[in-house]
């Protein structure tokens, strides 16, 4: 089990140290930008219910060439409104947004053209086939049919579909349906794909497929811009990412920096009786550097989780269960809003 | 120039596309909304018909009752053709499949969909109305070929409620609602002289009727189908085509504010 654990580790930090390497051995001045926001603001108009809601409230991010770069947040925050602005469907209703060296305010349909794009909810065609659902795609971008065909054919490949051409959408599962959609997204071989929350709802095993599959695209030197409430996905598959919290950008970084600026190195988790969370907090003051209580354990934040757990041992603290663990994006999110990501 | 008009086009062709795709699996509804006009011409026009017997002062020398009825059926069933396409099945792409989204991700506008959607209609009234024709002519209920004008007077009406059809299909809030598409749909086609002339109401009543649409689309098919071509089909193509061309202009107002906000 520890050799296994190790193991996995080991493969993280090759995964994030090859990126850094990867990253830092471009030059900064020949990033080019592909998504530039300036001030980046959502007012939906009052509705019959309430009055006017600001969903994205001027908030300034850059998205570099090659580059994987999410947007982290809960529900609500303002992700999905950031994508529908950068997609071309939604338009700002303040400050500037310029998408491939366009401006979104009047070259919607230009940018729209180069850009993929992988709805929440999949929005696949149900009163057709899967292959017909690639072909009429192809035909809303002006593809020719056989420029259709080919692209068809080697998406079906990729997403490991093509024994499915004929069948209905309907027949498929969640993680097929995903693969199709990003397949769908793919057919204008787009130089921009954005992903709005790519892998909620699937098992891991198909999480893990659209990964590589995503990892794929990447080094074919595809843009990825997506939005996750998952830690584990953010850390994997983003360069660099933004939280984002109330429609405002609390934090942006890689995902390395981002646990290296807010928090401790480790966390020490100690399982407490819920409800007790203010007086075992009390009794573990000095522990560690910073103390967050939750509703069913504390953590405790250091750089040294072995020791912080022996100093907690030895006040009698975590009687109940304890353990130690690298402090991750979770973390980050906790420090920067004080509540968790998924409630 | 020529270019220029077929990048317009291009958009409104992909949207038929789409649904001649889906027809391929559903042809057979096509088949059934033929078939529901011939149902009701073979009751009501032939059956009620026999009873009925000849219509005096409608055509030289008299006009049968199913000649008379035959228009009637057929220019609901453009209307139903066209409305139903766009109002139940733009409902449901709209709110239920929610498929025009990814559509608008592409280079596709909202405009294009919606005109692509109404073209498909359009269509759609003109292969009911050919098939309708088609039977018609073997039973030999066709009085003048004058008749073939129909064609052309189909595709204005499929115009005319596939508008209507793309308004209401922003204002419905659930299935259920159609229920009331049907209250405004079913006295509509019960009384706009689908199975009678004008001339029983009294005059009060005879103006709401011409008011009617579909009066005014059977108006459309009924003077051709009887040999009797003249100014007033202008009039109520016109009626239909400004009818059409308003919902149009509202609808499309209504979809923008629904799909890209």
């Amino acid at each position: 089990m520890g050799i296994l654990a190790q193991f996995v580790f080991c493969g993280y930090m090759l995964a994030v140290c090859g990126g850094a390497v990867r990253l830092s051995g471009v030059s900064v001045s020949s990033r080019t930008s592909v998504v530039s926001a300036r001030g980046l603001t959502k007012t939906y108009p009052p509705g019959k219910a309430g009055s006017a809601f600001t969903a994205v409230d001027a908030i300034d991010f850059e998205v570099h060439s090659a580059e994987a770069f999410g947007f982290l947040g809960p529900n609500g925050a303002g992700k999905s409104s950031t994508m529908r602005m950068i997609g071309c469907v939604s338009p700002p209703t303040g400050g500037t947004l310029q998408i491939l060296g366009m401006d979104a305010a009047d070259s919607g349909k230009r940018i729209r053209a180069r850009i993929g794009s992988v709805p929440q909810d999949d929005l696949l065609d149900p009163e057709l086939t899967v292959g017909e659902n690639l072909l009429i795609y192809g035909r809303y971008f002006g593809m020719s049919r056989i420029a259709i065909a080919e692209r068809s054919a080697e998406l079906l490949e990729f997403a490991r579909l093509t024994d499915k051409a004929d069948a209905r959408v309907q027949a498929l599962s969640g993680g097929m349906r995903r693969r199709l959609t990003i397949a769908r997204s793919l057919m204008n071989t787009p130089d921009l794909l954005l992903l709005d929350e790519p892998t909620t709802g699937l098992d891991p095993q198909a999480r893990h497929l659209l990964w590589e599959r995503l990892f794929e695209l990447k080094r074919q030197g595809v843009t990825l811009v997506l939005t996750t409430h998952y830690m584990d996905e953010a850390e994997r598959l983003c360069d660099r990412l933004v939280v984002m919290d109330h429609g405002r950008v609390v934090a942006t970084g890689s995902p390395r920096a981002l646990i290296d600026t807010h928090v401790t190195r480790e966390v020490l988790e100690l399982l407490i009786e819920p409800g007790t969370g203010a007086a075992v907090a009390a009794r573990a003051y000095g522990v560690a550097d910073r103390i967050e209580v939750l509703a069913d354990r504390l953590l405790c934040y250091t750089d040294d989780g072995e020791r912080a757990l022996a100093r907690a041992h030895e006040r009698g603290l975590g009687g109940l269960d304890a353990l130690v663990r690298r402090a991750t994006l979770e973390d980050v999110f906790l420090y920067l809003t004080g509540r968790s990501l998924i409630e | 120039m020529t270019t220029a008009r077929y990048e317009r086009a291009r958009p409104v062709a992909v949207m038929i596309e789409r649904n001649l795709r889906i027809y391929r699996h559903t042809w057979a509804l096509l088949l059934a909304e033929i078939l529901e006009p011939i149902l009701y011409l073979g009751s009501i026009g032939l059956g009620v018909g026999v009873l009925v017997g000849h219509l005096p002062g409608l055509g030289a020398p008299s006009v049968g009752y199913p000649e008379f009825v035959a228009p009637a059926l057929l220019a609901t069933a453009a209307m139903n053709g066209a409305l139903n396409e766009t109002a139940f099945l733009m409902y449901n792409r709209l709110a239920v499949e929610r498929i025009y989204q990814p559509i608008l991700a592409t280079p596709m506008s909202v405009g294009e969909v919606a005109v692509g959607e109404i073209a498909w209609a359009v269509l759609r009234s003109v292969m009911i109305t050919v098939g309708f024709l088609g039977v018609i002519a073997v039973f030999g209920l066709v009085a003048s070929p004058w008749v073939l004008l129909g064609v052309l007077g189909a595709a204005v009406i499929g115009f005319c409620f596939a508008c209507v059809g793309l308004l209401v299909a922003t204002w419905v809030r659930g299935f259920p609602d159609f229920q009331f598409v049907q209250l405004v749909m079913l006295p509509m086609f019960l009384f706009a002289t689908t199975f009678y002339p004008l001339g029983v109401y009294p005059r009060p009543v005879q103006v709401a009727v011409e008011c009617l649409p579909l009066y005014q689309a059977i108006q459309l098919l009924r003077g051709p189908a009887l040999g009797q071509v003249d100014a007033a089909l202008l009039l109520s193509a016109g009626y239909l085509l400004v009818l059409g061309g308003l919902a149009l202009h509202w609808g499309l107002r209504r979809l923008r504010r629904i799909l890209s906000v």
